[in-house]
């Protein structure tokens, strides 16, 4: 299988669907002349001309809103946010317009329409370039909301997100544009609402989507090394629709759970993950479910001190000897 | 009723503002039966918009509700230009652009009353109306939120090839909001490649809620804020439904031509309270709206059809007709069912797309 980067995977998913259909279009700030500010539209523009590939001020309420009105005209657009932290200046007509038109209007128009781009931190952008956005948009029924880990699911995902007929919100992992992976030539979908056991264990099971999958499995490596703790990874991939499912098998089986996101602790997707174990695995559970969640501050700029607000490996192995009673030296 | 959804689909799309053979403008010749057929479409939305109220009043409608009492004449005259396939998307006080898009009177006060007989079975009410199949694109809450909308749908209606345009409405209240400068900027940019025929329809009724436009903008004309966006621009009289029809006809025939936006102003006036609650009124006097109430567009129609020689007792029989209307989609809407509850969960996501370019073709054939 060829071997791309995340960025090529969500590139080739994007073009592949242009050449297929008509009505996909790509809408946002420099993705055309600039070639993307993350490289994702490079040659897209050439490929496609400026009517489907279209450079907009920078006026992100106005172009999703845009956006949105071509959707419900039976268009495909494709947003791309040049971050999730300008969202907030789209947020009105992301959850008041893009959620909500299919169901006040008794279901008589639709609104198929992804809006991508990287989220989350790690790069020193502080506290107004640095969110996780995960909790926020998942709140919102009417909303779609993915974030893959993989360049294989960004391609799978990013096709589903295209065809599903409304609004997805596509969370990319920012920091991962040039991860490698083997990623499918031509068309296939990964749909929503499917998490993926990204590795097998029985001991405990660790839980996070998008670029904390990678620490996890890092983390995994090591408990099995040194502590011969066999920890089973899931990678949600979907938020809302979400897999309760496969969580609750898994922790059926491992009767431990450490759930892991960058994003704020408070009302966060962690929070409900604790809360679907508690209802649906209580009985199986013998500990209480961990979260390990960013520091509760706006993100700091400083390297060590923005490494400090995020998860870390030693915080989710001390996590997880916590849930397995395993203090240090015991 | 049927037979106004009936006087809609007989709307046809020449009429003022295309030339006879001669280049004289068809206006000139005057179609006093086709405004005696608007006189009696503005008559049923006044008493709709009061029976409404009433029902308010007694509890049967919840919610907000906005009524469009004073400003008839705008959506009247600007439908009239309306073509099948043309889009139309408003804010909340939308319950005239639905009627004359050919919504029933009955669907319209179904949905006001929240029932499954409604226009949008109950899930919307008042603010949100929509009938795609008449290309009614909907009535939205949010002041302003709805205007990037219209500008992406006039961007689809190029993109698909069509010579469709939007007619967007917009209150005077909007203007001053960021979603309006964002997305005239957007459809100025766009229609410099003949990529946005949209047909901005600022309804200045005056007030955006309690606050006049002299306390809300230190540049009160309105129209000429579309200069900022490259949009050409004029001001109509709002109150008078001929000026209304003839600018609405001239402008919509360039737009459609051009592909450009354009911008008109219509100076009107909301005779009625902001809403259903909004009874003390203390942001303007009794004597301000009684002048206003002297240029009535109901009225003032009135008048000039009886100067043309039409009979007051044939319009006395249309106001009679136009009751018996009103009253029907009253006792329908009271005598209708609620939603079954199944339907609360319905319609949160789609199954499949909603091609509204299809949906509207598809109900013409």
């Amino acid at each position: 299988m060829p071997v791309t980067t995340y960025r090529e995977a969500l590139r080739s998913a994007m073009a592949e669907e242009m050449e297929r259909d008509e009505s996909v279009v790509l809408i946002g700030e420099d993705i055309g002349v600039y070639g993307g500010t993350h490289l994702v539209t490079d040659g897209l523009l050439e490929r496609f001309g400026p009517k489907r590939v279209i450079d907009t001020p920078i006026s992100e309420g106005g172009f999703t809103g845009a956006a949105i009105g071509m959707a419900m005209m039976g268009m495909r657009p494709i947003v791309e946010m040049m971050t999730w932290n300008f969202s907030f200046q789209a947020a009105d007509q992301i959850i008041q317009n893009a959620a909500k038109i299919h169901y006040f209007s008794g279901g008589q128009a639709s609104v198929p329409l992804v809006i991508r781009g990287p989220n989350g931190g790690g790069v020193q952008l502080s506290a107004q370039h640095t969110h996780s956005l995960e909790g926020f948009y998942g709140h919102f029924p009417g909303l779609k909301v993915v974030s893959p880990v993989t360049p294989h699911d960004a391609k799978g995902m990013m096709i589903a997100a295209i065809r599903d007929p409304n609004p997805v919100i596509f969370l990319e992992a920012g920091a991962l544009y040039g991860t490698k992976g083997e990623v499918p030539e031509g068309e296939y979908t990964v749909p929503f609402g499917q998490a993926r056991i990204a590795r097998e264990g029985t001991d405990v099971t660790l839980i996070a989507y998008g670029r904390q999958v990678n620490l996890l499995l890092r983390v995994a490596e090591r408990l099995a090394n040194e502590e011969k703790i066999e920890a089973e990874v899931i990678d949600l991939r979907s938020i809302r629709p979400f897999d309760e499912k496969t969580i609750v098998e898994s922790v059926k089986k491992t009767n431990r759970a450490v759930v892991v996101q960058e994003q704020w602790r408070w009302f966060s997707v962690a929070s409900e993950v604790a809360a679907i174990l508690q209802e649906q695995a209580f009985d199986y559970l013998d500990a209480p479910v961990e979260r390990v969640s960013g520091a509760e501050v706006p993100a700091p700029y400083a390297r060590n001190l923005e490494q400090a607000a995020f998860p870390s490996e030693q915080q989710v192995i001390e996590a997880v000897r916590r849930v397995t009673y395993r203090a240090r030296g015991a | 009723m049927a037979t106004t959804r009936g006087s809609a689909k007989k709307r046809r799309a020449d009429g003022p503002g295309d030339t006879n053979p001669d280049g004289v403008p068809v206006l000139e010749r005057r179609d006093t039966e086709k405004l005696v057929g608007y006189y009696r479409q503005m008559v049923i939305i006044r008493l709709f918009e009061e029976a409404s109220q009433r029902a308010f009043r007694q509890g049967k409608v919840g919610g907000y509700l906005h009524v469009y009492i004073g400003q008839e004449a705008v959506a009247t005259g600007f439908l009239d230009a309306h073509r099948p396939g043309d889009k139309v998307i408003t804010a909340y006080r939308d319950h005239a652009h639905a009627l004359l898009l050919g919504s029933t009177p009955r669907e319209v006060m179904a949905e006001l009353f929240g029932k499954a007989t409604g226009l949008v079975k109950g899930k919307g009410g008042s603010m949100h109306l929509f009938d795609v199949k008449n290309d009614m694109m909907g009535g939205y809450g949010i002041v302003g939120g709805h205007i990037p909308l219209g500008v992406g749908m006039a961007y689809a209606l190029r993109y698909q090839g069509t010579d469709n345009i939007v007619q967007l409405y917009l209150g005077d209240g909007a203007i001053n909001n960021g979603a309006f400068h964002e997305a005239a900027n957007l459809a100025g940019l766009w229609g410099r490649d003949g990529m946005n025929p949209c047909l901005f329809i600022v309804e200045n009724n005056q007030y955006g809620m309690g606050t006049s436009v002299e306390r809300a903008t230190a540049m009160t004309d309105l129209a000429r804020k579309f200069d900022s966006y490259g949009i050409e621009h004029e001001k109509v009289d709002g109150m008078d439904l001929e000026a209304v029809m003839e600018c609405a006809h001239r402008v919509a025939a360039r737009v459609r031509e051009t592909g450009k936006p354009y911008a008109v102003e219509a100076i009107t006036y909301r005779i009625a309270p902001h809403g259903a609650a909004d009874f003390l009124e203390r942001y303007r006097t009794k004597e301000e709206v009684r002048k206003w109430r002297e240029r009535d567009p109901i009225g003032l129609l009135e008048r000039k059809l009886i100067d043309y020689g039409v009979e007051e007792e044939r319009l006395e029989a249309i106001r009679a007709e136009a009751k018996e209307v009103v009253d029907d989609a009253v006792r329908f809407a009271d005598e209708s069912p609620e939603p079954p509850l199944e339907e609360l969960y319905t319609d949160v996501y789609a199954e499949e797309s909603v091609d509204a370019s299809r949906e509207a073709s598809a109900a013409r054939r």
